[in-house]
C-alpha cells in the first residue's frame, strides 16, 4: 500500500502542497517564510537544472547566468521599456529559452561535457555584462525592480509572496512530473543511460538534449524573475559562478533526477547558511565538509537514497 | 517527560556558569543588529567591519552596556550576496527584534535591505557609499561614509581657492568613476569651474596617453581631476608624468591608499587628493578636533586586530557609535525614539568626519570631513592642516 503510494507519480506534488500549506501555519515569524519562499524559488531553478542534469546527463556550469536573465529581464523591462513586469516575466524566460536555444544548438550536437564549458563561459559573460553595462544594468549596485501587479493587486509582503512563490513551484513541478512520465521523458532518460543505445532505438539525441537545455534555462529564468521582483532588487552575484556552482550543488546533494530532490537540495542550501550562523566565520568550510559528507555516503542524492531505502522496507 | 536529575543538575550547572562568566545584568540586552559582507569579494570592506563592531561593543559592555542594560551585538555575514543580505535583515526584524541597525558593506546590499528596515521602523546605518541611500532622504535610513558629491566640491573648493576656472576631467568608466564624474558634473557650476574637456577610460586600459594627449592640448586648461579606483588612475598619473603635463592633478580619495604611490612610484609627486582625517592620523594637527578619536581608534583596533586601521572599519565605528548615541540620548531602546535622535545628531565627533544631520540630510558630512592632501617624497602632506 505504502510502496504503492510512494511509487505513485503525483505523491511528490501531494506531499509538496502539504508541506506548503502547514509551513505558514507553524512559522513563528515572517522571517521563516521568507526563507521557505526562498527555497521554493531556488527549488525551481534547480528543478529546471534536473531535467537537464539527471534526465540529458548535461552539466550546466553557468545555470545562474539564465537565473539573471531572467531577474534583468524583470528588472529592465518596466524601467526601460515600459512594460508590465509580469509581461517582462514571462517575456525574459521566453527570452531566456532562445538563447539557450541557440547558445545549445551548436554545442549538444557534440558529445562529452562540451555543454559545461560553453555554459561556464556563457554564465560568466553574462555576469560580466551585467556588472558594467551601468547605464542598463545599475552595475555592481544593482538595479531596482518594480512591484509585480496581477489583475490590480500588487504583490508585495513576505506572506504574498511565500504564497506565489509556493504556486510557481508546484506548477512547475506539476509540468516536470508531466514531462518526466511522457514520451519526451522516456527519451531522455533512455540518453542518459546509453546515448547509444537510446539513437539506436530512434531518439534524435541531440534534440532532446537541446530540450532539455531549453526547458531548464526557461526555469532557470523564471525562478530569476521571481527572486527579483520578491527583493525589489537584483545584483550582479545573482548571475555568478559562484551561484551556479550552488544550483549545480543543490541538484546533487537532493539528488539527481528527482523532483522532490530538488526541493531537497535548495532547501539544504537555502537554509544550512541560515543554520550556521552562530559558526559563521567558519561557515564556507563546514558547508563544504557537509557536502562531502553527503557525497561520500550518499552519493545518489538524498531523496533518490531515502527513497530506495523505503522501497526496500516496504517490500 | 520530565528531565531526569542529572540533566537538570547540569542545565543549572551551565546556566549558573553563563551568569558567572558575563557580567551580572539584571536587564533584558538591547540588541543592535548588522549585515556586513565579512567574506568574499567585498572582504577587505566587510572585514575590517565586522572586527570594528565586535571590538566596539566589547568594549562597551564591560564599562556597563547602554542604559544599564548590555548591549548584543547580532553580526551576519551575507558573503557580499545582496539576497543573502535581504534574508538577514528580515531575520534580524522578525527573529531577533533588534532596535536598531548598523551595516551594509555594499551600496547593492544596502539597498536591498532597506525596504525591510523602513516597513519596519527601525533605524538602519549604513557603511556604504551610494548616494542614492540617502538622496531621497528615507525616514529610517542613515549613512556613515562621505559621498562622491563631498569629494567633488573638496576637490572644486581646493581649485577655487588656488584660481583655477578651466580644467580637465579624465575618469574610469567603471561604477566609482562614473558615478564620481555624474556627481563632479552636477556640483562644478556652484564653483564657477568649466570643464574644458571631458575623456573617460576603461578600467582596464594599460595606457592613457592618447586621452591624456587631448586634454594637454586643450588650451586654457589650469588643473586635470582624475576621479577613478583601482589601478586605473596610477596608470593616469604616470602617463601625465611621462607626457610632460605641467598643471596640477587632482586625484579622487579613490587611490586615498599608500599602494597608489607605490603603484604610480615618483610621477605621484605633487599630486593632490581629498582623504578622510584616519589616512593621516599621526599627521593631525593637536588643535585638530578629530585627532583624538582617530588616534583611539587606530590605537585599539591595531592592538586588538594586529592589522593596519581601514576607512571602511572606520565607517563601522561611526555607524555603532552614532546609533550608541542615540540610544543614550534618546534614553530609550524604542526604534522611532533612536530614529528621532538619529536624526538630531549634532556635532558629533567621528573617526569619518564631524557629523550634524537633519531631516534633509541623513548624512551630515560637509566637505571639512575630507582634509586635502598632496603627495610629497612618497608620503602623505596635509594642505592645510588643522581646521
Amino acid at each position: 500500500m505504502l510502496a504503492t503510494i510512494l511509487r505513485a507519480r503525483f505523491t511528490p506534488l501531494l506531499a509538496l502542497a502539504v508541506l506548503m500549506a502547514v509551513i505558514p501555519l507553524v512559522a513563528p515569524s515572517a522571517f521563516y517564510l521568507r526563507v521557505a519562499a526562498l527555497v521554493w524559488i531556488f527549488a525551481l531553478a534547480a528543478l529546471g537544472l534536473t531535467i537537464l542534469m539527471g534526465y540529458a546527463g548535461q552539466v550546466s556550469l553557468g545555470h545562474a547566468g539564465f537565473l539573471g536573465l531572467g531577474a534583468y529581464g524583470v528588472a529592465i523591462g518596466p524601467a526601460h521599456l515600459g512594460l508590465s513586469p509580469v509581461l517582462s516575466l514571462f517575456l525574459s524566460a521566453a527570452a531566456a529559452g532562445l538563447i539557450a536555444y541557440v547558445v545549445g544548438r551548436p554545442i549538444l550536437r557534440l558529445r562529452g561535457y562540451y555543454l559545461a564549458i560553453a555554459t561556464l563561459g556563457f554564465g560568466m559573460i553574462l555576469a560580466l555584462v551585467f556588472n558594467s553595462e551601468t547605464a542598463i544594468t545599475g552595475g555592481p549596485d544593482g538595479m531596482q525592480v518594480a512591484r509585480l501587479t496581477v489583475f490590480g493587486w500588487r504583490i508585495s509582503g513576505t506572506q504574498n509572496w511565500y504564497w506565489v512563490a509556493a504556486g510557481a513551484l508546484l506548477i512547475g513541478a506539476w509540468i516536470a512530473l508531466n514531462l518526466v512520465a511522457s514520451p519526451t521523458g522516456r527519451a531522455l532518460r533512455a540518453l542518459h543511460d546509453s546515448e547509444v543505445a537510446a539513437s539506436a532505438v530512434g531518439v534524435d539525441v541531440s534534440r532532446k538534449k537541446l530540450a532539455a537545455f531549453v526547458i531548464g534555462a526557461v526555469y532557470a529564468a523564471f525562478a530569476g524573475g521571481l527572486l527579483a521582483a520578491m527583493n525589489g532588487l537584483i545584483t550582479p552575484e545573482a548571475a555568478g559562478f559562484m551561484h551556479s556552482i550552488e544550483l549545480v550543488a543543490m541538484v546533487i546533494i537532493g539528488g539527481m533526477g528527482s523532483v522532490i530532490g530538488a526541493v531537497v537540495g535548495a532547501a539544504f542550501l537555502v537554509v544550512l547558511p541560515q543554520a550556521l550562523t552562530a559558526f559563521q566565520d567558519y561557515e564556507q568550510a563546514l558547508l563544504g565538509l557537509l557536502i562531502m559528507v553527503f557525497m561520500i555516503l550518499l552519493p545518489g542524492g538524498i531523496v533518490p537514497t531515502a527513497r530506495k531505502w523505503l522501497l526496500e522496507r516496504l517490500s | 517527560m520530565r528531565p531526569s536529575a542529572a540533566v537538570r543538575g547540569t542545565l543549572r550547572a551551565l546556566a549558573l556558569a553563563a551568569t558567572l562568566t558575563s557580567p551580572a545584568f539584571a536587564a533584558d540586552p538591547i540588541k543592535i543588529g548588522s549585515v556586513v559582507s565579512a567574506t568574499g569579494p567585498a572582504a577587505f570592506l566587510g572585514d575590517p567591519e565586522a572586527r570594528t563592531l565586535k571590538l566596539y561593543v566589547d568594549a562597551l559592555n564591560k564599562k556597563g552596556g547602554l542604559l544599564g542594560r548590555p548591549v548584543e551585538l547580532v553580526l551576519y555575514d551575507d558573503g557580499g550576496d545582496a539576497n543573502k543580505a535581504r534574508t538577514f535583515a528580515t531575520r534580524l526584524i522578525e527573529d531577533d527584534k533588534v532596535v536598531a541597525m548598523a551595516g551594509g558593506t555594499s551600496t547593492g546590499s544596502t539597498m536591498a535591505m532597506i525596504p525591510v528596515f523602513e516597513e519596519a521602523k527601525v533605524p538602519f546605518v549604513s557603511f556604504a557609499g551610494g548616494i542614492e541611500i540617502v538622496e531621497p532622504v528615507r525616514a529610517f535610513v542613515f549613512k556613515t561614509p562621505h559621498t562622491d558629491k563631498t569629494a567633488c566640491q573638496k576637490i572644486f573648493e581646493d581649485m577655487k581657492a588656488r584660481g583655477f576656472t578651466k580644467i580637465g576631467m579624465i575618469s574610469g568608466t567603471d561604477g566609482f568613476g562614473k558615478s564620481m564624474r555624474g556627481q563632479c558634473l552636477k556640483v562644478v557650476g556652484d564653483y564657477g569651474i568649466t570643464i574644458l574637456a571631458d575623456e573617460s577610460y576603461g578600467a582596464a586600459d594599460s595606457d592613457t596617453t592618447p586621452q591624456l594627449n587631448k586634454i594637454k592640448n586643450t588650451p586654457g586648461i589650469q588643473a586635470v581631476l582624475n576621479p577613478g579606483f583601482g589601478q586605473g588612475p596610477a596608470i593616469v598619473t604616470r602617463n601625465y608624468a611621462q607626457l610632460g603635463i605641467t598643471v596640477p592633478l587632482y586625484q579622487s580619495h579613490g587611490v586615498a591608499s599608500k599602494s597608489f604611490i607605490t603603484l604610480a612610484g615618483p610621477a605621484a609627486e605633487g599630486v593632490r587628493l581629498p582623504a578622510p582625517a584616519l589616512l593621516v592620523a599621526d599627521k593631525l594637527a593637536a588643535g585638530d578636533r578629530q585627532k583624538p578619536v582617530v588616534a583611539a581608534y587606530k590605537d585599539s583596533y591595531e592592538a586588538a586586530t594586529a592589522q593596519p586601521i581601514s576607512t571602511f572599519g572606520g565607517y563601522a565605528f561611526d555607524g555603532i557609535q552614532l546609533v550608541v548615541q542615540a540610544i543614550e540620548k534618546a534614553k530609550s531602546a524604542d526604534p522611532q525614539k533612536i530614529r528621532d535622535a538619529l536624526e538630531a545628531t549634532k556635532d558629533y565627533v567621528g573617526v569619518t568626519g564631524i557629523y550634524t544631520m537633519s531631516p534633509t540630510d541623513h548624512l551630515g558630512l560637509g566637505t571639512e570631513s575630507f582634509r586635502m592632501l598632496q603627495i610629497k617624497n612618497g608620503d602623505w602632506v596635509l594642505e592645510t592642516p588643522g581646521q
